[in-house]
């Protein structure tokens, strides 16, 4: 709409000639262009894709009922029948596999979505207004930062109790402190820029100062920080089922697969293998993606 | 000094170089040529975008990984640059050949002793050892004329002045006596001080060394005083070449004359005559143009300019245009216009009134006061021009007054309502009344808003217009009154061109009819032939709408051109103030007759100026020297006085008043003296051909 490339240029006054006037479309495109030649980009878009599928739709592609129990054919190893073979209740673990992606990829998101949301409040306010709401915000930020993530995330839902929604939360506070510092530092600089000394001076409110001028102009940090932030939810919520603190039986969740699996490790190695297999793929292909928009918003 | 039967030191022939971008070739330089004779000094004059810089790095083998060198031979020294390999370069680089680039303070490395950076050179090309090298170090930093060379040695970059910065790069640059030096925009963002402090040195080493000079710079006036011959590129094309004084003197091209006739000039008033600007703006990156280049902006351009791109014709005396018409050159009549008279005639009354303002930063270890009692006063419907060297406090007085920082102490009223506090304490008649208009419209437009938005928005809450439709009425109105064509309110600011921004800029401030413009710098990050058109605009906002600027600038002949009256700073205070005519005229404060003299004009070559010099660096604000607060740096320094009183203001005529120990009439007289055709020249006379043996 607004490709103006074609339209002929006519002089109006001193230097209005310029007849080039590359629209949004276009810009995006070209963001477009640069990150399709990326191969580590969409290697990792691929992956993530292909578990996107799974989670959706595993159970018109999944060959058995993950949850049906054959006692007859327990720990069955590989075979063409079961390509990833059966677990100690005689379960395919390749359906298990597939329909595992489902939580992972129910959690994780809205964790991250969660934290991306909590940090980027606090990191607006502090940055934008600095002083000492900044400072004891900060301190107590350095101070969370100082613990291990997971030991918080074990304390917090050992207290809580473990389900779906208190991992989501959990997360989503955990990664709060850590997306506000980025934010945090993204405004710092862009507060300096005059665009938002003008704002001030036609009296515009700190909200839209902080929402409408500042937010818009660092959101490539923050689509960064974001990726980044989900391979790590991916992690910790497979880590937290894996300590039985996340998502109970009978889910077929790769966390807590591997923890049940881990039992069998010696005689039927395959219930351990395949789910942290899917586990790695998807931490390695959302990280291709973090690498990719890194560097196609340095460019 | 220079001899032309030697062999060209440096030769570009036929050189063409494109830039990769996103897989497509953009032409950057077109078939370039040029040759620099060993021991001259060759100006390349352009504007942004027009290849200066590439033109550098193709010299130096710097070029971007994305740079390809479609056709043309660089020799130097008689040898292939472009075929030798990375080890020979290497060799070359720093040693045969050096560069000093734009920005003297982040080429240094910071957390180097100066000493040790200028020793690294000796020790990597002649390999010295310690000791040695830092001896040669500091016999350098002498030929370079820095004050107390052995100090200097042993100091870090942050704690040298701007002047020294350069001083110290063009050392390392010499340090090997190398036979091609490449300047790049070396006095660009100095002020004028330092720059004329620089030139100087320019100037002067030139008869130490034999290197040639390849002198970049978008200013004509510093390549006039400091070039032999000058060569002026245009969207990658060199369009004109000459011994410069010539090339000033009698431009051969539309082009030169067009960047030559739009600088204001001395003794050029807003209410005599306008500016004239270059119509248009320079063609995008790798446009496919047929014909000439120019033609777009060209006053004389025809039919054949259009579809013929212009040889490089001959005008006798080594001199080269690309113009069909290059005999018509000197023909074009001016493009300027009388200047129409203001439509709201000033009453006189006061509009802003600032007593004894004082700001104060504080931090926990030190506090520095960047303005330190200032007072005057804007009249309505007046242009207050506000000039000195940076760190004078000028900015932070813009600030101030715009309620971006707060007032430390003192009075700011306009129309009697207190100015004094911040911007979210005024209320919304305040706001509307004071706006401000930045420096870099790279920064003070939002570049995720459209144009639309941003005018909108300021119509919204400056006009308080709530409707919709009547807002945009209103902004295609503001558009237009800014000369903005309004298809450019559906585009982003990262769409717009220089000039274009800065007109957005000034719409905005407009947009609720203030009554005080805080003009901080609004041309100085724009292009020369951008500047005249951008100053008009200003101008005719101003007359129209019967407003108040304080107009912030660093550029002398700007102020001189536009304002009414002018208050200059130094170190936080005011030293001088009045109306424009009687501040700019003897008796003035002795740094204004410095500031004066350091800036370095067209009109120079015609008519050659006494400069008095102020040598050293501002001292820092936070501890400001006692007494006069200039008498450390004073070219009428009395003595004692100057060092333990503070100056009364002395009262000349018509409301000018300076602070100084010297009354006027015995100020009048020693200025004038220095005017007297007896005086010390500075070596930056222009070059005219009976006066080359200098220095």
């Amino acid at each position: 709409m607004t490709e103006r490339r074609g339209a002929s240029a006519t002089v109006v006054d001193a230097e209005a000639a310029s007849a080039e006037l590359p629209g949004r479309l276009e810009r995006f495109r070209d963001l477009a262009v640069a990150m399709a030649s990326s191969k580590t980009f969409l290697t990792g878009v691929a992956i993530v894709l292909f578990w996107v599928l799974m989670a959706l739709f595993w159970e018109v592609i999944v060959p058995y009922d993950p949850q049906a129990v054959d006692p007859t054919a327990s720990l069955t190893p590989p075979s063409a029948e079961h390509w990833f073979g059966t677990d100690n209740l005689g379960r395919d673990v390749l359906s298990r596999v597939l329909a595992g992606a489902s939580s992972v990829l129910t959690i994780a998101p809205l964790g991250t979505a969660l934290g991306m949301l909590g940090g980027i409040a606090v990191g607006l306010v502090t940055g934008y207004y600095r002083g000492r709401v900044d400072d004891v915000v900060m301190r107590v930020v350095d101070a969370l930062l100082a613990f291990p993530l997971i030991i918080i995330a074990v304390l917090v839902l050992s207290v809580l109790g473990p389900s779906k929604v208190n991992v989501i939360l959990v997360i989503g506070v955990v990664f709060t402190p850590i997306v506000a510092r980025t934010v945090r530092s993204a405004v710092l600089s862009e507060r300096e820029r005059e665009y938002v000394a003008a704002a001030r001076l036609r009296g515009e409110s700190g909200l839209y100062i902080m929402i409408s001028e500042i937010l818009p102009n660092i959101l490539s940090p923050i689509a960064v920080e974001a990726t980044i932030r989900l391979g790590y939810a991916i992690f910790t919520s497979a880590t937290l089922s894996f300590l039985s603190l996340g998502i109970q039986e009978p889910s077929p969740d790769w966390g807590l697969t591997i923890s049940i699996g881990r039992v069998y490790l010696q005689a039927a190695p395959w219930m351990v293998l395949f789910p942290a297999l899917a586990l790695a793929t998807l931490v390695v292909a959302v990280n291709l993606v973090a690498d990719g928009l890194l560097q196609a918003v340095e460019e | 000094m220079s001899d032309a039967n030697g062999l060209a030191a440096v030769g570009i022939e036929e050189l063409t170089i494109s830039y990769l971008r996103r897989g497509r070739p953009l032409r950057v330089i077109e078939e370039l040529t040029l040759s620099i004779r060993p021991g001259e000094a060759y100006g390349l004059v352009g504007e942004s975008g027009c290849g200066k810089s590439t033109v550098a790095m193709a010299l130096m083998r710097y070029l971007p990984q994305n740079a390809v060198v479609n056709s043309g031979r660089i020799t130097f020294a008689g040898e292939d640059l472009l075929r030798a390999d990375e080890a020979t370069l290497r060799r070359w680089r720093g040693s045969r050949m050096a560069m000093v680039y734009q920005d003297p303070a982040s080429a240094l490395n910071p957390s180097m002793r100066v000493g040790a950076q200028i020793a690294e050179v000796y020790r990597q090309h002649r390999g010295m050892d310690k000791t040695a090298a830092f001896e040669e170090a500091g016999a350098m930093l002498e030929k370079v004329r820095i004050t107390d060379p052995g100090k200097v040695l042993r100091r870090y970059p942050h704690e040298l002045s701007g002047g020294q910065h350069q001083r110290v790069m063009i050392a390392m640059a010499l340090s090997t006596d190398p036979e091609l030096l490449v300047l790049d925009e070396p006095t660009t963002g100095l002020d004028a001080t330092v720059e004329a402090e620089v030139l100087d040195l320019v100037e002067q080493l030139r008869s130490d060394f034999d290197a040639s000079i390849l002198f970049i710079s978008h200013n004509l006036a510093v390549v006039g005083r400091v070039c032999e011959r000058a060569g002026v590129l245009y969207a990658g094309r060199l369009i004109e070449e000459g011994p410069s004084d010539e090339l000033l003197r009698q431009p051969r091209h539309p082009y030169t004359l067009g960047l030559l006739r739009c600088v204001p000039r001395r003794g050029m008033r807003k209410d005599v005559l306008r500016l004239d600007p270059i119509p248009g703006s320079l063609p995008p990156l790798g446009a496919n143009l047929p014909g000439c280049v120019y033609a777009p902006r060209c006053p004389i351009a025809r039919e054949r300019c259009h579809v013929e791109p212009p040889p490089p014709y001959g005008t006798g005396n080594g001199r080269i245009s690309r113009c069909h018409y290059h005999n018509e050159v000197s023909e074009i009549p001016p493009g300027e216009q009388e200047a129409k008279p203001p439509s709201l005639p000033s009453d006189g009354a006061v509009l802003l009134r600032v007593e004894d303002l004082v700001k104060t930063y504080e931090s926990s270890r030190s506090s520095v006061q960047a303005v330190a009692g200032v007072s005057f006063e804007v009249r309505r419907g007046e242009v207050f021009g506000l000039v000195g060297e940076s760190g004078s406090g000028k900015t932070s007085l813009a600030r101030c007054l715009s309620g971006l920082v707060d007032v430390s102490a003192g009075d700011v009223t306009l129309e009697g309502f207190k100015l004094s506090v911040r911007e979210h304490r005024r209320n919304a008649e305040l706001r509307r009344k004071v706006q401000m208009i930045f420096q870099n419209p790279d920064t003070s437009l939002n570049p995720r808003h459209s144009i639309r938005r941003i005018l909108g928005r300021a119509l919204r809450l400056l006009a308080g217009v709530k409707s919709g439709s009547e807002r945009e009425r209103l902004s295609l109105e503001l558009a237009s009154s800014v000369r903005l064509e309004p298809r450019y309110l559906e585009v982003r600011p990262p769409a717009l061109s220089g000039g274009l921004k800065q007109r957005v800029a000034i719409a905005r401030a407009f947009a609720g009819e203030p009554a005080l413009v805080l003009c901080d710098e609004p041309v100085s990050a724009l292009d020369v032939s951008v500047q005249a058109a951008i100053l008009n605009l200003l101008l005719d906002v101003q007359t129209d709408r019967g407003v108040s600027y304080l107009f912030i600038s660093h550029d002398l002949n700007i102020v001189r051109y536009l304002a009414d009256s002018i208050g200059v700073m130094y170190l936080g205070q005011l030293v001088d103030v009045g109306p424009a005519g009687a501040v700019f005229e003897p008796p003035h404060h002795p740094y204004t007759e410095a500031l004066l003299s350091a800036m370095t004009t067209l009109e120079d070559l015609d008519d050659p100026r006494p400069h008095v010099k102020i040598g050293g660096a501002m001292p820092s604000p936070s501890e400001p020297p006692s007494g006069c607060r200039f008498h450390t740096r004073c070219p009428r320094f009395l003595g004692d006085v100057c060092r333990e009183e503070a100056p009364p203001w002395q009262q000349d005529v018509e409301g000018h008043q300076y602070r100084c120990h010297i009354p006027p009439g015995e100020l009048r007289e020693l200025q004038r003296a220095t005017e007297g055709p007896s005086n010390e020249r500075r070596g930056a006379a222009p070059r005219l051909p009976e006066e080359n043996g200098k220095q």
